[in-house]
């Protein structure tokens, strides 16, 4: 049986762990909140942003923009969202299986492929795995900002028109509750078809000064819009799954806790028992 | 009861405005432009500038906007705005920096490789050495 002090020592440290994944819980808790809320204020823009686009779509048929236009895929670049820290579960690690899932996919089809991590987890895995990484942005803290995307995504939108890409796909994770994360895969270029019903009548804008510059800027903007959402939302799922896997360490410290206790309680038992013992043999003896 | 027109101000990041009024001044990238309801349907990139928003109990309201889109629709006034200073050039210079970022820590793998397989290791280690404790403790129990 380990002695009582090495026990104790033990369960002392545990304590120590188990405080530090307390207050990593209750910090998660409330930057979710934060971030929870930046999630909200970023979706008037994507919803109005979506709905401009929508009516252009029907609005203007004529002129088909290099971001509309279909063509075969031969090279297929992602867009991947990940956290910049670790310890929250297993949010990243289900990120990149789906990515990784998707990219088998292509790569089956033939289709070389591209990559721009956002966050220092998607490069770190995509170094070790080995992956074509042609862009990245990270470190964008708890409150990030469009500008620190527009570098990230602008290689990719560059490669997209001069034809050196024929897909582009975002995956980041998408917020269902505070338990459950989902990653999801959106296909950014070329924006699909809006499925919704053919408008009651036909007319078109004013642009100014034309449609096509005018065009070319709100793509641009409604795919970093797209890009930014999908941050905003993996920032809520990472400290969701932060908040989760940091209660779960707290509770299994608190069960080895009462584990080593009882064996600590054990021990000393025993040790009285046998100095009882002793004793009353040595008198019996006498 | 005045005409009014639905406004809404928003930018990636927050909704800024979203309210009736009567006039809307925008800083359109052909000239200022000034918008009654019923205005014909109009899309425009807007300069960096201040739009101006008259509502209907006669306040004044102020935003300034680095750039953007204008959506103008009969009784909606949609500005998307840019948060930022966007101009082709810095554009590009963002773009080249992410790029280089890319490159270079593809390049300087070593370092950090060496690290994480440590770290897979460390992990292994560490697993191995619960799986023998909780042996012991069965063996003992």
């Amino acid at each position: 049986m380990a002695g009582g002090k090495e026990i104790r020592t033990k369960i002392k440290s545990i304590q120590n762990t188990q405080k530090i994944t307390k207050a990593m819980e209750m910090v998660a808790a409330s930057k979710m909140r934060r971030a929870q809320a930046r999630m909200q204020a970023a979706r008037p823009y994507a919803q109005k942003m979506r709905n401009v686009v929508a009516h252009l779509a029907h609005a203007h048929p004529e002129y088909k923009h290099p971001f509309v236009v279909e063509r075969e895929a031969k090279r297929v670049g992602f867009v991947v969202v990940s956290t910049d820290r670790g310890l929250c579960g297993g949010l990243n690690v289900n990120l990149f299986r789906t990515v990784v899932l998707a990219m088998e996919e292509w790569r089956n089809k033939g289709a070389e492929l591209d990559l721009a991590t956002i966050g220092t987890k998607a490069l770190g895995f995509f170094k070790r795995l080995g992956g074509n990484v042609i862009s990245k942005a990270s470190h964008l803290g708890d409150a990030p900002a469009v500008t620190d995307l527009i570098g990230a995504i602008k290689v990719m939108l560059d490669a997209y028109e001069d034809g050196q890409l024929d897909r582009l796909f975002l995956v980041h994770n998408d917020f269902v509750n505070t338990m459950i994360q989902k990653p999801v895969t959106l296909q950014l270029l070329p924006l699909p078809p809006s499925d919704e019903a053919e408008l009651r009548h036909h007319w078109d804008y004013l642009y100014e000064p034309d449609s096509k510059d005018v065009l070319d800027v709100l793509l641009t903007r409604y795919i970093e819009s797209l890009v930014y959402q999908g941050v905003v939302e993996n920032l809520a799922c990472e400290q969701a799954a932060r908040m989760v896997a940091m209660k779960a360490a707290s509770d299994n410290a608190g069960n080895l806790i009462d584990e080593l206790q009882l064996v600590y309680n054990k021990a000393r038992q025993a040790a009285i028992t046998q100095e009882i013992s002793e004793i009353v043999s040595g008198a019996a003896a006498v | 009861m005045a005409m009014t027109i639905h406004v809404d101000i928003a930018s990636a990041e927050e909704e800024i405005h979203s309210g009736p009024a009567t006039v809307v001044y925008a800083p359109a990238e052909m000239g200022e432009v000034g918008i009654y309801p019923r205005h014909a349907p109009m899309l425009s990139r807007l300069r960096p500038g201040e739009v101006r928003v008259e509502t209907p109990a006669g306040e004044e309201l102020f935003f300034f906007v680095s750039g953007g889109l204008l959506e103008v629709q009969p009784h909606v006034v949609t500005v998307l705005a840019d948060t930022a200073i966007r101009a082709t050039d810095l554009d590009e210079a963002a773009a080249l920096a992410a790029q280089k970022h890319a490159e270079q820590e593809m390049k300087d793998r070593g370092s950090e490789m060496d690290y994480a397989k440590a770290k897979a290791e460390l992990v292994q280690a560490a697993a191995q050495l619960r799986a023998i404790q909780k042996l012991r403790k069965r063996g003992r129990g």
